[in-house]
């Protein structure tokens, strides 16, 4: 049995504190800015201090940030036309809420990508990963509390995040109607919004709550019954997922830019989850064996998760490479105005994100060797999940905040807040049940696996 | 010096040849060829031969296949015969990067794969016309040929093979 160091909990609880610390900050400083005068003297001061490079750069920005954000339907249709200064004052409000989404999503999107991983073991029957099945139960209870928190969010940031939920958006005449969202208003309403947000979680949860009762009633039967109950959720949960999860990245992700879309997105956002989660995997596993909790682990093990992560990852930049190229390559307007915000505004951070998350693990982890050595795969580890969070960053940034952002005080507490809350929840969880699976059928063989 | 008596020892099961090996290594003596009719998984650790570097010489011709992707789509597309297709820039290579990105990926993995296929038949020493230097037809089909050269010990490594489950034990000269 596991027990929560004292330390450990600690450290976690204290993310958590310094976290809500830089997230209240960060509401106070954005409210800094009530009323359009005062976003006026912060652009005087701004343009006085960067001179003539920055006031160009700006010029260049109000036009397609315009454009991207609220559409140039809404303008025709509309009629109106809003002011720079309102703009980035919406953008300057926008920001703490969506460094607290983008947060919130990532650790979420860990404990979902580990629940994906454990479910695929089960339907595969593989004989390799049973020693890890309690880790990644003990992750994947982040799930319903991850999931419901990104909801909340979503529910208290309304328009702060998207749009589409803006007063009059639907409803022709108003200031705000735009034509493309009022189509689209039959999918992204926010009561269909929560309904299937609960309908997801709901399934994912109920897969997760019957596939760790089995394995643990496993441990102790005398036959394979709950073996082969948990093989056929497994499967019909792979089913539901696949879908359910696309969708979800459409409605969390994908509508914070309503009159964007693209087809392989809901793969791109899976990409994304999967190899972060067996990143993660990884990692607790290494922490949990380094303190002589998994003797039953050995470096086989760890070098199949370092091959996931070293394949996932090439796996993920396939996708965002086929992603850019084709819409890159058409060039229509209503498509590639969305990698030309993050080409002009998010130049570092989303070429830095192809960087941290293909070139540097397929050139570290590319070595048999260094798979098997654990520190080497905790620093890769850790690079790819600051590329994965980036990833995020970049996906929900460009839409709500332009080119104001920045990873200062209100992101780095997101992540701190959550960071500590996932620790805590995924730790306690782990203190629940003994570390090994022992009553699963291919125990034997995943504790004698040898690659 | 390479012996000019060797024993042929034959198994018919590759769990026995793994044992055999291990028991053979343990008593010091060295095993010149293994001849298997399909790859025995562990079969080189338990003979004590060194890592393959195959995947270095992958990596370079991957390398080497990155680069004659980059190089040619330069010259075809950019210097030699600038064509605008789709509206995107032709006289620069690197606005022009993302259509190559296929091409790049996949010569890198046709060179890596073709080569290292190339490279591992001739380090193995096959190639075409080649006669095989398969001592025993047997071994392609269901036995297993471990040789083992004689160093005046001949005895001694026959009882010891014996030991181990070899079918069949021979001593071949080789200097005929």
């Amino acid at each position: 049995m596991y027990t929560f160091s004292n330390k450990l909990k600690t450290f976690s609880i204290v993310l958590i504190i310094l976290g809500v610390i830089g997230v209240g900050y960060g509401f106070w400083d954005s409210h800094k800015y009530e009323t359009e005068e005062d976003v006026k003297e912060l652009l005087a001061s701004e343009h006085h201090g960067h001179g003539e490079v920055h006031a160009t750069a700006h010029a260049d920005e109000t036009h397609h940030a315009d454009a991207d954000a609220h559409g140039d339907e809404s303008h025709v249709n509309g009629g109106h036309e809003m002011s720079h200064e309102e703009h980035v004052l919406h953008q300057i409000h926008n920001r703490p809420w969506a460094a607290l989404y983008v947060a919130a999503f990532f650790f979420f999107m860990i404990a979902l990508g580990a629940l994906a991983f454990y479910g695929i073991q089960w339907a595969a029957q593989a004989g390799w990963s049973p020693v890890l099945f309690r880790v990644m139960e003990g992750i994947t209870y982040y799930v319903l509390p991850g999931g419901l928190i990104v909801l909340a969010i979503a529910f208290f940031a309304d328009s702060h995040l998207f749009v589409w939920l803006k007063e009059g958006v639907t409803q022709p005449g108003h200031e705000n109607y735009d034509a493309l969202v009022a189509g689209k208003s039959g999918w992204l309403n926010k009561t269909g919004f929560f309904i299937r947000g609960l309908i997801f979680l709901g399934g994912w949860s109920l897969y997760r709550y019957f596939a760790r009762k089995f394995s643990i009633a496993q441990d102790n039967a005398d036959d394979n019954k709950n073996f082969k109950k948990t093989f056929r959720i497994s499967a019909a949960f792979l089913v539901f997922y696949i879908y359910t999860e696309s969708m979800m990245s459409w409605d969390w992700i994908m509508s914070v830019d309503p009159h964007w879309f693209s087809t392989l997105f809901g793969w791109y956002v899976f990409a994304s989850m999967f190899v972060s989660g067996i990143t993660v995997i990884a990692m607790i596993t290494m922490y949990l064996k380094s303190r002589n909790y998994l003797p039953f682990v050995n470096d086989s093990h760890l070098h199949d998760l370092a091959k996931f992560m070293f394949a996932i990852s090439i796996f993920w930049t396939y996708l965002w490479f086929s992603q850019f190229m084709l819409i890159w390559y058409s060039n229509i307007p209503e498509e590639v105005t969305y990698f030309v915000t993050r080409f002009q505004d998010y130049q570092l951070p989303f070429l830095g994100m192809v960087a941290m998350n293909f070139i540097f693990p397929l050139l570290i982890l590319m070595n048999s060797d260094y798979k098997r050595i654990p520190w080497f795969v905790v620093m890769a580890g850790i690079v790819i999940l600051c590329g994965h969070y980036i990833d995020v960053f970049n996906m929900i940034m460009p839409a709500t905040v332009g080119d104001r952002w920045f990873i200062g005080i209100p992101e780095i507490g997101s992540i701190l807040l959550f960071a500590g809350l996932f620790i805590l929840i995924v730790f306690t969880a782990l203190t629940k049940v003994p570390l090994l699976a022992k009553g699963n059928p291919f125990i034997k063989e995943s504790e004698h696996f040898h690659y | 010096m390479e012996a000019s008596k060797v024993i042929h020892a034959i198994y018919t099961d590759d769990d026995v040849l793994m044992n055999a090996v291990k028991k053979v290594k343990a008593e010091k003596h060295h095993i010149e060829e293994i001849y298997t009719p399909f790859p025995v998984h562990g079969l080189d650790k338990a003979m004590g031969l060194e890592p393959t570097r195959i995947a270095i010489a992958s990596f370079m011709y991957g390398c080497v296949g990155l680069t004659v992707a980059v190089v040619m789509m330069n010259f075809i597309m950019i210097q030699d015969w600038p064509q605008n297709i789709g509206g995107k820039p032709s006289f620069s290579y690197i606005q022009n990067m993302p259509a190559f990105v296929p091409i790049m990926f996949e010569l890198t993995v046709f060179f890596a794969a073709h080569l290292m296929v190339i490279t591992f038949y001739l380090r193995s020493r096959m190639w075409p016309f080649k006669k095989a230097e398969n001592p025993d037809p047997r071994t392609t089909d269901d036995h297993f040929l471990m040789e083992i050269p004689v160093h005046g010990n001949e005895n001694e490594l026959t009882n010891l093979l014996k030991e181990t489950g070899a079918v069949e034990v021979n001593l071949i000269d080789k200097a005929h």
